[in-house]
């Protein structure tokens, strides 16, 4: 498991559009690049992000994803919006190459 | 005569064929060229120059990360919202960075990550919005330390 920071604003208001951001530990190796034996250093990046927000009772649903490419810098860092209507479950996915897959999970709790 | 005229429109067309070719089969490969990646993320709208904001320190001196915020001025509400964000770079080995897709729960049209960038470049970043419209920014930006070197 590599190692992710989600952030979520502390106090949130119900309607409130909060900032979320989440960064994980990857080394997004390109390609193009190679070791210092000179062999080429094989593409290992995260190709997908994908936030979902989950109440009880409803389905959960997309509202932010992201295509990520070998120009996204080592260890994706995303901030994006979220309108806090209710009180729910934030689930975060990345998929990558080399079978990467984490999915992180956090509860959005309005004061 | 006769044959001689039939046989070079014979070549003619065959030589138009042949150099029609590789431009059909060359746009299928990702690595295309910016203008083409743009218009494929486009289609068939037009794009202006408006209401996208692409925030990036002109200068930079590290190449390997740096801090871009795209925001889309839209009031992300059912009927009018945004539903695409991508960003293209010039230079870079591949010129697509990254496709952002929206609903309108995000509430408002700003994302912000962390690129990479291989030289002195320009920087397009392309918003779709639900309607079909589409609007670009286009920022130039100035590397001193490349991303892409050898540690």
């Amino acid at each position: 498991m590599a190692r992710a920071l989600i952030t979520l604003p502390v106090h949130i208001k119900r309607g409130d559009t909060i900032e979320i951001r989440a960064l994980i530990a990857h080394p997004m190796e390109t390609g193009y690049r190679r070791s210092n034996e000179g062999a080429m250093l094989s593409r290992n990046l995260i190709r997908n992000f994908d936030c979902q927000f989950e109440s009880s009772g409803k389905a959960a649903e997309t509202f932010f994803s992201a295509n990520l490419h070998a120009a996204i810098a080592a260890n994706p860092y995303l901030a994006f919006s979220f309108i806090a209507a209710e009180n729910g479950t934030l689930i975060f996915k990345w998929l990558g190459d080399e079978g990467f897959n984490q999915t992180e999970r956090r509860t959005l709790k309005i004061a | 005569m006769k044959s001689r005229r039939t046989f070079i429109a014979k070549t003619a067309g065959m030589t138009l064929a042949i150099s029609i070719q590789p431009a059909v089969l060359f746009a299928q490969i990702p690595n295309d060229s910016l203008e083409v990646l743009v218009r494929a993320y486009v289609g068939d709208a037009t794009m202006r120059e408006a209401r996208v904001k692409l925030d990036v320190a002109p200068l930079v001196d590290n190449g390997n990360s740096v801090p871009v915020e795209i925001t889309v001025d839209s009031p992300m509400t059912a009927n009018d919202h945004v539903i695409g964000i991508a960003l293209f770079n010039e230079k870079n080995p591949q010129h697509n960075v990254a496709e952002f897709t929206l609903s309108p729960r995000a509430g408002r049209a700003r994302v912000t990550t962390r690129i990479r960038l291989s030289s002195t470049q320009k920087l397009v970043a392309v918003a779709k919005m639900n309607d079909g419209r589409c609007f670009t920014h286009t920022v130039e930006v100035l590397v001193t330390l490349a991303a892409c070197i050898e540690e």
